[in-house]
């Protein structure tokens, strides 16, 4: 019961957050509040009790993602126009078109759609269970995974030698 | 346990639709990658309510999987919009519209 507190509780900050980061003027503010909704899908995640993908998001996307983000707002002027004139011109196509979208997400996914029915057993979200699995069933995946990381420092590389 | 997964797919639901929003309404580059990553965070949220429901660990390692992207993704987004700023002097959308008609 009290898990369901905290996770309605943290799923009204991700939403508010989330709202922040679409109306906040300056990019600083929009990452602070991308962090800040993150977090709060972490808590999340700790409440399901997936820690490793609650330390995976704090480590990964709030550690690495979101600073490297930071430094990038900082290396940018913040006279830029974008700054000061925060919406496009196709604010109402973009309400009207994200809401029927929503609305059809909803439809599918919402009560009547396909929810698997749970399996029960052992804790499969332990940090053995999650380390053998990678191990044993998901190696091939892993491996391909490394190739994409390596593919994608060779094409930042690229980009920063095409800007000089 | 059904309501808690329909709640946690209604919530991924609804910051999927606020991230698709912000990539459509947005003129700061910036802000249309930060709503981008609101999307893939909307996405994992999902996978992570489904391995939760059903005690598996296929939506887990799907997550890891979309945490590399993720970095990539990033990586690169980032490289290419100090680059296009550079050349543009801006970091309006609606700036320079290049392609026309």
């Amino acid at each position: 019961m009290i898990t369901d507190v905290f996770i309605v509780s943290f799923g009204v900050l991700a939403l508010v957050f989330a709202a922040m980061v679409l109306v906040a003027r300056q990019p600083m503010r929009a990452a602070l509040a991308l962090v800040a909704h993150m977090s709060s899908l972490a808590a999340i995640y700790a409440c399901l009790n997936v820690h490793v993908i609650a330390l995976f998001q704090v480590l990964i996307y709030v550690g690495a993602v979101m600073v490297f983000m930071v430094y990038t707002i900082m290396l940018l002027d913040d006279r830029d126009v974008a700054y000061r004139r925060r919406f496009s011109g196709t604010l109402v196509p973009g309400v009207v078109v994200s809401l029927g979208a929503g609305l059809v997400l909803l439809r599918v996914l919402g009560p009547g759609g396909a929810v698997a029915s749970p399996q029960p057993g052992a804790d499969p979200f332990s940090f053995a269970t999650f380390s053998a699995a990678f191990m044993e069933r998901y190696w091939l995946h892993f491996e391909i995974a490394t190739v994409l990381l390596l593919a994608g420092i060779v094409a930042a590389w690229a980009v920063i030698r095409e800007e000089r | 346990m059904i309501a808690r997964y329909e709640l946690l797919l209604a919530l991924a639901v609804a910051l999927f639709t606020m991230g698709l929003l912000g990539v459509v309404i947005r003129r700061n580059l910036l802000v249309v990658v930060m709503s981008l990553e609101l999307m893939l965070n909307a996405v994992v949220l999902s996978f992570v309510a489904a391995a939760a429901h059903t005690q598996t660990l296929h939506g887990a390692a799907m997550t890891f999987f979309i945490y590399v992207a993720a970095t990539c993704e990033i990586a690169l987004a980032m490289a290419l919009l100090v680059l296009l700023v550079r050349r543009r002097g801006t970091l309006d959308l609606t700036a320079r519209q290049e392609l026309r008609g």
